[in-house]
């Protein structure tokens, strides 16, 4: 169950990334979650969204309030029309990165979050979708 | 372009971040700082991160960076005031900044330039003797 309308940010520019930031914080703060768990949200959706720039090309973002009736929380959804990702499992090793990264992004956003799934199909795209609970 | 001031203490430089980092801001921050390190003879760098709300590993890798290349114009650096949710964070995401000195504020981070750089001289004292 959903207590609020999804919405849907574009990640272009270095300067979405931002605004990515600010909102999911914000989010966070409705879904009620601690400074820690707001904190661990937030840099895990730095890490996509910059991934879904730096390697997706550009693409967006989708933020909706969840609640299950016990419990409120956050989740993401990164999507990108990008050259998708051929070994999901290397990709997911931490140290490992095809750019000049730190190659932390996506094994630091899994550790980051309760909830964790990529899907990626190479040529078409990828779409990663995290989930921090209160 | 914006840039991120840098303020001299001492025979150390002081920056504080307190701007959402983007790519080109980082860029210009590393060579401003290194250009800075040479023009005032400086011992160290205190990067004061108290105003970030997160430092992700796009921010770490900078800090690391501008770390790496400092200790090679015998600067040290030190990054200070780091939040407590920030850190408990960096370390879930993997980040160790293995290459960089961590105090918890100004002072103890400036504390700790000066103490390296007795310690420095005191090794070069050593040599010459």
């Amino acid at each position: 169950m959903t207590t609020s309308p999804p919405e849907t940010l574009p990640i272009r520019t270095s300067d979405d990334v931002v605004v990515v930031r600010q909102q999911v914080r914000a989010r966070a703060v409705q879904a009620g979650l601690g400074l820690v768990d707001q904190t661990k949200v937030v840099t895990a959706a730095s890490e996509l969204a910059r991934n879904t720039l730096d390697y997706g090309g550009g693409g967006a973002v989708t933020l909706t309030l969840i609640d299950d009736g016990i419990k409120r929380g956050v989740r993401l959804v990164f999507e990108d029309h990008g050259p998708g990702i051929p070994d999901l499992q290397l990709a997911l090793k931490d140290g490992y990165t095809t750019g000049t990264g730190l190659g932390l992004g996506l094994s630091g956003a899994k550790r980051l979050s309760n909830e964790f799934f990529v899907e990626s199909t190479v040529g078409v795209g990828t779409r990663v979708t995290i989930a921090r609970w209160k | 372009m914006d840039r991120i001031p840098i303020l001299k203490l001492g025979d150390a430089l002081l920056v504080t971040i307190q701007v959402d980092m983007h790519d080109r801001l980082a860029t210009a921050l590393e060579d401003d700082l290194t250009n800075k390190i040479v023009k005032h003879n400086a011992h160290g760098v205190l990067i004061d991160i108290s105003a970030l709300e997160i430092v992700d590993s796009f921010i770490g890798r900078m800090l690391d960076n501008i770390a790496a290349v400092s200790r090679v114009l015998d600067a040290e650096t030190v990054v200070v005031g780091m939040r407590p949710a920030v850190a408990i964070t960096l370390v879930e995401l993997g980040l160790s900044l293995a290459g960089v000195k961590t105090a918890l504020n100004v002072e103890r981070g400036m504390a700790l330039i000066q103490r390296h750089h007795v310690l420095e001289q005191g090794a070069d004292d050593d040599i010459a003797s």
